[in-house]
């Protein structure tokens, strides 16, 4: 178990988390959602003692991580930056980690075998591809075999196979009863991964619940309409104070994107106006509760950006190949 | 790249935990892990011997050229800084350099983040850096003055009689080695210190090349003073075969001095390395 209490991290004036609390609980997926510089990384630095917090303790199993005894044996993490000497071998790297905790040689072959990495061991770590370093990361971070895990940004840059490979990676260890804190920028991943997500904007706790409630708490829903007749159902709904974004012309003409309105109140305005539709589709959008919860968090966010966003996501919804294959396997 | 094997998931860490013995274990795989280490003692070990014999080969084959009596009386006074002078001057810098890199590139690669997760109490990681890069350097280097001191003297034997049973020669050679290796845990110290490879070696050379300079400019009275405790000024009259008239130091009071500037900077060192974040 992860608790985090009152952190506070202060670069110069700025605070890059701002009295956090929370609790990671064993046996599920957490996810750690926030928008770029919400204070994810800080963070996670908190709890693993990299950084001192000016406030608060982050307790790991009631201790602090500096209280740990060969911790790799109880946390493992992925970090966002790099920790790897280019010019050393994924196997001595890992030599020498499991050294500091007294673990066996025989270790670090078994967790080179975990992530794939047999046949490329003994190369430098700076030849690696950007997949091979994030499996020599997880390698690192299962070196002691931890019933804790921090990944931060896990899957960042990965191609859909890596992606799959993490996130089901995860999954098999919380089923084990691990603990898996995951943080991520992206609400759609965080979606098929997490059982549990906390959100944090501006080094603040915005909400932490499951993630089905953090969906279902969505008052940004958005309604998919599709008819011949776009011009003057688009017209209507303006009027009655909805917004409405076009599809692209790839996707058909006559492709609409409603947000500001019930399913059902779309369906009658175009009754009432007698247009033909051919879909009508509501649709809760992820991102779009996820901007929506923190719309007044973003660092770098740029003014109008949200409503974009939040229009043309649901279109896009469930066409991501990686999310369509995860959804049918799920 | 699929794979899955299975994990076994022990909840009670199995076996002793990791002890000092066990962190030694750990720097020195990343010592002899890394190219630039082996190559930078490589270099190290040419520059000494290798300008040990082209310095003393020229001197030898240019020795009743201009300036012959004053190199007549240090070749008398201090055989062993006279054969041995010119590599570990030269070859100080190559252990400057190692002593700064073996910290910084840990910073400039980020393996300090893995290596601090996996000892969270930081001090124990500079310790057995420390120790390990002792060992390592005190043997290397030994090995070269000594190899330095008898290729050397064998160049030179015309001229300057000398071997390690005279008085203060052996302390003098030993001492070398020893010059070089606490130098090495000073370099150390300092790039602890700065962590960005390129500023701690130009401080680190700063200290020891630089500073000697500058003491010279001051007035002779307190100069000379400031001089004899500068860590280099004073660390290499263990090199020197006997007392100069005018040392204020003895051989072993000056490595002394050395080493106290060592452990002073290794100590803020690892105040600091505690205090930062990394």
């Amino acid at each position: 178990m992860i608790e985090a209490r009152d952190l506070t991290k202060l670069y110069g004036p700025k605070a890059a988390v701002d009295h956090l609390s929370f609790t990671v609980e064993p046996g599920r997926v957490t996810g750690f959602l926030g928008p770029n510089g919400a204070g994810k990384s800080t963070t996670m630095r908190l709890i693993l003692g990299l950084d001192r917090p000016q406030t608060g303790v982050a307790l790991i199993n009631g201790r602090r991580y500096r209280d740990l005894r060969d911790p790799l044996r109880t946390v493992g993490a992925l970090l966002e930056a790099k920790t790897v000497h280019p010019g050393r071998t994924a196997r001595n790297h890992l030599l020498f980690l499991a050294q500091t905790q007294g673990l066996p040689a025989s270790r670090v072959e078994e967790v080179l075998a975990l992530v794939g990495l047999q046949d490329v061991a003994d190369k430098r770590a700076g030849g690696f591809s950007l997949g091979m370093s994030q499996r020599l990361g997880v390698a690192v971070a299962m070196l002691g075999d931890p019933e804790i895990l921090l990944l931060d940004e896990p899957v960042n840059g990965l191609d859909p196979e890596g992606v799959l490979w993490i996130r089901n990676l995860m999954k098999k260890l919380a089923a084990e009863g691990r603990t898996i804190l995951v943080s991520s920028h992206l609400m759609n991943e965080m979606a098929v991964t997490a059982d549990y997500l906390i959100v944090i904007g501006r080094g603040k706790l915005i909400t932490e619940a499951s993630t089905e409630d953090v969906i279902a708490r969505s008052t940004d829903k958005s309604v998919r309409v599709r008819t011949p007749d776009a011009d003057r159902l688009a017209d209507l709904i303006t009027a009655a104070g909805g917004k409405v974004v076009r599809g692209a012309p790839a996707e058909g003409a006559g492709l609409l994107t409603v947000t500001g309105l019930e399913s059902s109140r779309v369906g009658e305005l175009a009754a009432s106006a007698s247009i033909v539709l051919h879909e009508l589709t509501p649709l809760a959008s992820l991102e779009g509760a996820f901007m929506e919860l923190t719309s007044g968090s973003v660092e770098f966010g740029v003014p109008g950006q949200h409503q974009a966003n939040a229009g043309r996501d649901p279109a896009n919804a469930g066409q991501d190949p990686v999310n369509a294959g995860e959804g049918s396997a799920r | 790249m699929t794979t899955t094997s299975p994990v076994t998931p022990t909840r009670e860490p199995a076996g002793r935990h990791a002890g000092f013995a066990n962190l030694l274990q750990a720097e020195w795989t990343k010592i002899r892990s890394v190219r630039s280490t082996v190559w930078t003692l490589v270099i190290f070990v040419v520059v000494c011997i290798g300008f040990t014999a082209l310095i003393g080969w020229l001197t030898e084959t240019h020795w009743d050229g201009p300036r012959a009596a004053a190199r007549d009386v240090r070749a008398v006074a201090d055989p062993v800084g006279f054969i041995l002078g010119t590599g570990i001057g030269l070859g100080q810098l190559a252990i400057c350099v190692l002593g700064v890199l073996v910290i910084t590139s840990e910073y400039s690669t980020g393996v300090i983040r893995a290596s601090l997760l996996a000892v969270p109490r930081r001090i124990p990681v500079l310790a057995a850096k420390a120790m390990v890069f002792a060992v390592l350097l005190l043997v290397v280097t030994e090995i070269v003055a000594f190899c330095s001191f008898f290729v050397g003297s064998a160049i030179l034997h015309a001229h300057v009689q000398v071997s390690l049973s005279d008085s203060g020669v052996t302390r003098a050679v030993i001492g070398a080695g020893l010059y070089l290796t606490v130098l090495g845990l000073f370099a150390l110290a300092i790039g602890t210190m700065i962590r960005h490879t390129a500023g701690a070696i130009s401080t680190a050379i700063g200290i020891v090349f630089v500073l000697p300079i500058l003491s010279g400019l001051l007035p002779s009275s307190w100069g000379a003073h400031i001089n004899a405790y500068l860590p280099e000024q004073a660390g290499t009259l263990i090199t020197h075969t006997q007392e100069q008239s005018g040392d204020l130091l003895s051989p072993w009071q000056g490595f002394g001095v050395l080493c106290i500037w060592t452990v002073l900077a290794l100590a803020v060192a690892a105040y600091l390395l505690e205090r930062r974040d990394a």
